[in-house]
């Protein structure tokens, strides 16, 4: 098990590798330069070689990457090109926002998914039943940036109950953190409503039964600690989901994280800021997926990890 | 005496999209205490569904049992409340599946899953309860059982697993085991065993059981008695050594010619039943077995016979087929020489030999 | 495993789930399908949308790119401000194009996103899990490399990342940047498909009907292609309905976040980010193009989901 571990944690490294060097190929394949952000006012020449020797860009491309990738394991990440600021600073002052929205959106959406999940399935084809389905059918199928729409024009514009620009207090943290828990809340009910279904007509189910165990103990003893592993192990894609889903609420709520800052970031092809935001978010889903498989390998006595 | 379970004009029905579906249709038996019997039949003849149907344990819905009475130690277990019925579930009747791969929780040690009745019913503490655990394991025969009681099921082989479920059965000292085909999922070598364990274990506990499978060499030397099911319905009923001896209902004797053998010294080919089972939507009004029966007459197709005492036979045999029953247009099998229709009769003959040798060492 | 199934097969038919008429599978899942009412309702919206895009210059009444010169917007006529229009049902957006006829257009931009690099992930996705499955060694080494690394990369991410580096490029403006998306979602998506057709493979490799064709001497490509592929099907017809409705959404968030379709190209996604600035004055410019984008992917899913469930009715959820 702890050597199983040690060997998943140092495959992080070489994983992170080649996420960083599709990202520095790609960007570096990207006609155009940064600099030309304005088409009327072309910079000089000289200005132009001046910032290229500033960001290395005068070296031959993978002198770039060697020296980019020995900055990063100094946690240099190098300076934005358009706003002329260090890379980790930019991170640093978003990171603690979009921690903030993520995880509220992750506990929001367990805290929904769950028990609609069991619930609706131990009361099939009843009328909770097929409330969460429909909700778990909007959740999953309509893009966030749409039902980020329709909120809006619900509670911000049309009953002007909630604000809908920046982050701060928490009327302000109300509709970005439900807008982006959605998504994953509908997928994890789905999840913990099929896994509960499949459960339940188990045989060992009515092996309990038969024992003359209360309903609730055969719910909770039995069936629960089946169905949740299932559950557990679409966690790890539900909060790589939310990483994704946050540019592009950040970016329609105009929250002051990193998620809109990477967008940003991608539409001005700053790649200094490109690189590190991918390499950052990489990370976590990284840390994520393989926090679920120990997890996995803990909840389910079948899965023996680490032979 | 009393009997330990009667069971009355059973009717177990499945509403389907399709249709509703007779599984059990007017089922009648009893069973004294201590007193074992064989329930046999194809698949879908409705056998487990008698068997869940005497704990309530008929998912619902889709099923229904929609009347009858199953009174057991004198109470209508049909009309008992939920917490009643779970009084006695796994405490004076307990029931051993078919799939021991499926049937324990895959997620839960053997520990916890045979102290859990223990808890419940006997009230025990957890450490009695682990103690005793150990004590059911050795009993049937677990090596190192204080070592594998933590195990989960996964670690167990099949055979072992289905041990598992017998010690949980057997956990309470019920009155009564409904065991279900247990040894249909298991290696062949590994089903004899599992059977004599079953067999000397019930003795030893005087607890009474009922053996439900699809295979008339499987309750030979099992049990008293056998009780044939065809279509949701007993067919017929006679002691075992009868039954061998005397079997009466073509059914039985399509049963007989195609119970396996291992050693394959049987003569013949093993002839299976032609045809399926009738669609238990809309059986068929007269016989049920009419379609596939080649001694069938026109009366057969016309009207259903009852369950009716076999003339030349011990007075408890009884048959649900015209040609073994003396009424106007019937009674043409009374006469029949079962062996001449069955053909190859030495697996039955060494069947019986074993049964009296097993009923001479009682 | 054989055991298994039979034993499984005499439980159902214990429990009286009678198989009363033997219906072949897919003309059984067809029929599923069709009693689905749901499946049935998106089938008739996708058709519809499909038709639209194929008719878009006939049903539009405008040039979708066409500005009609008039200070300020019009609003659907429903509204009954003064700022409506008898001539613009659904008004006109910020720079005076009639909004009816930008949806119809850009339905066109939907479906062509939705279908086209289904079928290029398809094709590549299945013959590379194909291979990998079956034939192991070096293919199927680097595929699960690549799985490993894509893994970290979650698909948006990617996407993102590709349309990005590629945009300005000549390649980047090919009809309006729709090549570009095409591409960059065929990169991102042929790896899930690869990592479920060589699953289900690996998986249909060990029955016992791939084994007797090996055993009567069947040329591997006769295998693959007879008797797993037909096999793995079902459950590869299910991704493709779902890679359809996820490849629009991908096109309209692309186009949304200003790095997908360009001007004055019309798409929903791209709509919705022209007008979203002025969403509090002028709600409809982005409502419409919202609206369309939810009935279109619900119209996907109830067909997706309808699919699955005729499929493997055991899957049911």
């Amino acid at each position: 098990m702890l050597q199983y571990t040690i060997r998943r944690i140092l495959l992080i490294i070489p994983t992170l590798f080649f996420v960083a060097l599709i990202t520095f190929t790609l960007a570096k394949m990207a006609p155009g330069s940064p600099f030309d952000k304005n088409p009327d006012k072309p910079p000089s020449q000289a200005t132009i070689d001046r910032w290229n020797r500033y960001y290395g860009l005068d070296k031959p491309v993978a002198e770039q990457f060697a020296m980019w990738l020995g900055n990063v394991a100094r946690f240099d990440f190098g300076v934005s090109i358009t706003r002329q600021r260090p890379v980790a600073d930019i991170i640093g002052q978003g990171f603690p926002t979009t921690a903030q929205l993520g995880l509220q959106a992750l506990f929001l959406s367990l805290a929904v998914a769950l028990p609609l999940g069991i619930v609706s399935a131990l009361r099939q084809n009843t009328i909770v039943d097929y409330a969460s389905l429909f909700f778990a059918t909007i959740g999953t199928t309509i893009p966030s940036f749409v039902i980020a729409i329709f909120f809006i024009y619900i509670f911000g514009v049309g009953l002007r109950l909630l604000p809908f620009v920046g982050w701060g207090t928490p009327q302000h943290m109300i509709m970005p953190t439900v807008i982006l828990s959605l998504g994953s809340a509908a997928f994890l009910t789905r999840i913990t409503r099929a896994s509960m279904l499949e459960a339940v007509r188990q045989d060992y189910v009515r092996t309990a039964r038969s024992k003359g165990l209360r309903e609730q103990v055969v719910i909770v003893g039995h069936v629960l600690k089946n169905a949740l592993i299932p559950v557990a192990t679409v966690v790890g894609p539900a909060a790589a989901a939310l990483i994704t889903g946050s540019f592009i609420i950040e970016t329609i709520f105009s929250v002051p994280g990193i998620g809109r800052e990477y967008i940003r970031s991608i539409v001005a092809l700053d790649y200094p800021v490109i690189m590190a935001t991918t390499l950052l978010y990489a990370f976590f889903i990284v840390v994520a997926n393989l926090t679920v498989d120990l997890v996995y390998g803990m909840l389910d006595p079948r899965i023996k990890v680490g032979k | 005496m009393a009997d330990l379970l009667e069971v009355n004009d059973l009717h177990t029905q499945f509403f389907t999209r399709d249709g509703v579906v007779h599984a059990v249709d007017g089922v009648s038996f009893s069973l004294a205490a201590g007193e074992t019997l064989g329930l046999v039949g194809e698949s879908g003849c409705g056998k487990s569904v008698t068997a869940l149907s005497l704990m309530r344990l008929i998912p619902q819905p889709p099923g229904k049992i929609t009347e009858g009475s199953i009174v057991f130690d004198g109470q209508d277990v049909l009309k008992m409340d939920d917490d009643d019925i779970r009084g006695i579930r796994g405490n004076n009747v307990a029931m051993i599946f078919q799939d021991p791969m499926t049937s324990l929780n895959p997620v839960l040690t053997i520990s916890r899953q045979i102290s859990e009745a223990l808890e419940l019913h006997l009230k025990m503490d957890k450490g009695e309860a682990r103690k005793r655990t150990i004590e059911l394991l050795e009993l049937v025969g677990i090596p190192s059982a204080k070592k594998r009681v933590d195990d989960y099921p996964h670690q167990f082989s099949g055979g072992m697993r289905q041990r598992v479920m017998i010690a949980m059965a057997l956990s309470c000292n019920p009155k009564l085991i409904l065991a279900d085909e247990p040894t249909t999922a298991l290696d062949v070598t590994i089903q004899a065993q599992i059977l004599d364990l079953l067999k000397n274990l019930a003795r030893e506990f005087r607890t009474a059981f009922i053996l439900i499978t699809h295979d008339l060499g499987v309750v030979a030397g099992m049990t008293q008695r056998i009780h044939v099911m065809y279509a949701g319905r007993i067919v017929e009923k006679a002691d075992t050594g009868e039954l061998f001896a005397n079997p009466k209902m073509p059914y039985t004797w399509g049963l007989l010619r195609s119970i396996p053998r291992l050693d394959e010294r049987r003569k013949e080919k093993l002839i299976p039943i032609e045809g399926l089972p009738p669609d238990l939507i809309a059986p068929p009004t007269g016989c049920r077995f009419e379609p596939r029966c080649q001694y069938r007459r026109d009366i057969c197709r016309e009207k259903e016979p009852e369950l009716a005492a076999v003339p030349n036979a011990k007075p408890d045999h009884e048959a649900r087929c015209w040609g073994t029953q003396n009424v106007p247009g019937g009674g043409w099998l009374v006469a029949t020489d079962w062996r001449r229709e069955v053909g190859d009769t030495s697996v039955i003959e060494e069947i019986r030999r074993g049964d009296d040798t097993a009923a001479a060492g009682e | 495993m054989a055991t298994a199934t039979t034993h499984a097969q005499e439980r159902a038919a214990e429990l009286n789930v009678l198989v009363r008429r033997q219906r072949s599978l897919w003309r059984d899942a067809g029929y599923r399908l069709m009693r689905n009412r749901a499946a049935v309702l998106g089938l008739a919206v996708i058709v519809a949308a499909a038709l639209m895009a194929v008719f878009a210059p006939v049903i539009a009444p405008y040039d979708p790119t066409l500005q009609n010169g008039k200070v300020g917007n019009f609003e659907p006529v429903w509204t009954g401000s003064k700022y409506t229009s008898p001539d613009y049902v659904l008004g006109t957006d910020v720079l005076g194009r009639d909004m009816l006829s930008r949806l119809i257009y850009a339905s066109r931009i939907s479906m062509v996103v939705g279908f086209t690099p289904t079928l290029v992930i398809f094709t590549l996705g299945i013959a590379v899990g194909l291979s990998s499955g079956y034939f192991g060694g070096l293919v199927d080494q680097v595929l699960m490399r690549i799985t490993d690394v894509v893994y970290a990369f979650p698909d948006f991410l990617f996407l993102l990342i590709i349309v990005a580096s590629f945009r300005n490029s000549a390649f980047g403006l090919l009809l309006d940047g729709l090549v570009l998306i095409f591409v960059a979602l065929a990169i991102v998506g042929w790896v899930g498909v690869a990592r479920l057709t060589r699953g289900q493979i690996l998986q249909l490799k060990e029955r016992e009907f791939t084994e007797a064709a090996r055993a009567i001497g069947a040329k591997p490509a006769r295998i693959m292609w007879r008797h797993l592929l037909p096999n793995a099907l079902a459950p590869l017809i299910v991704s493709a309905a779902f890679s359809v409705p996820g490849a629009i959404i991908g096109e309209a968030t692309l186009s949304f976040l200003g790095v997908g379709i360009r001007p004055p190209t019309a798409s929903w996604g791209a709509m919705i980010q022209q007008a979203f600035p002025s969403f509090s004055t002028n709600p409809w410019g982005v409502l419409l193009p919202a609206v369309s984008i939810s009935i279109v992917m619900l119209a996907f899913t109830f067909v997706g989901d309808g699919l699955r469930d005729a499929l493997d009715p055991r899957m049911k959820t």
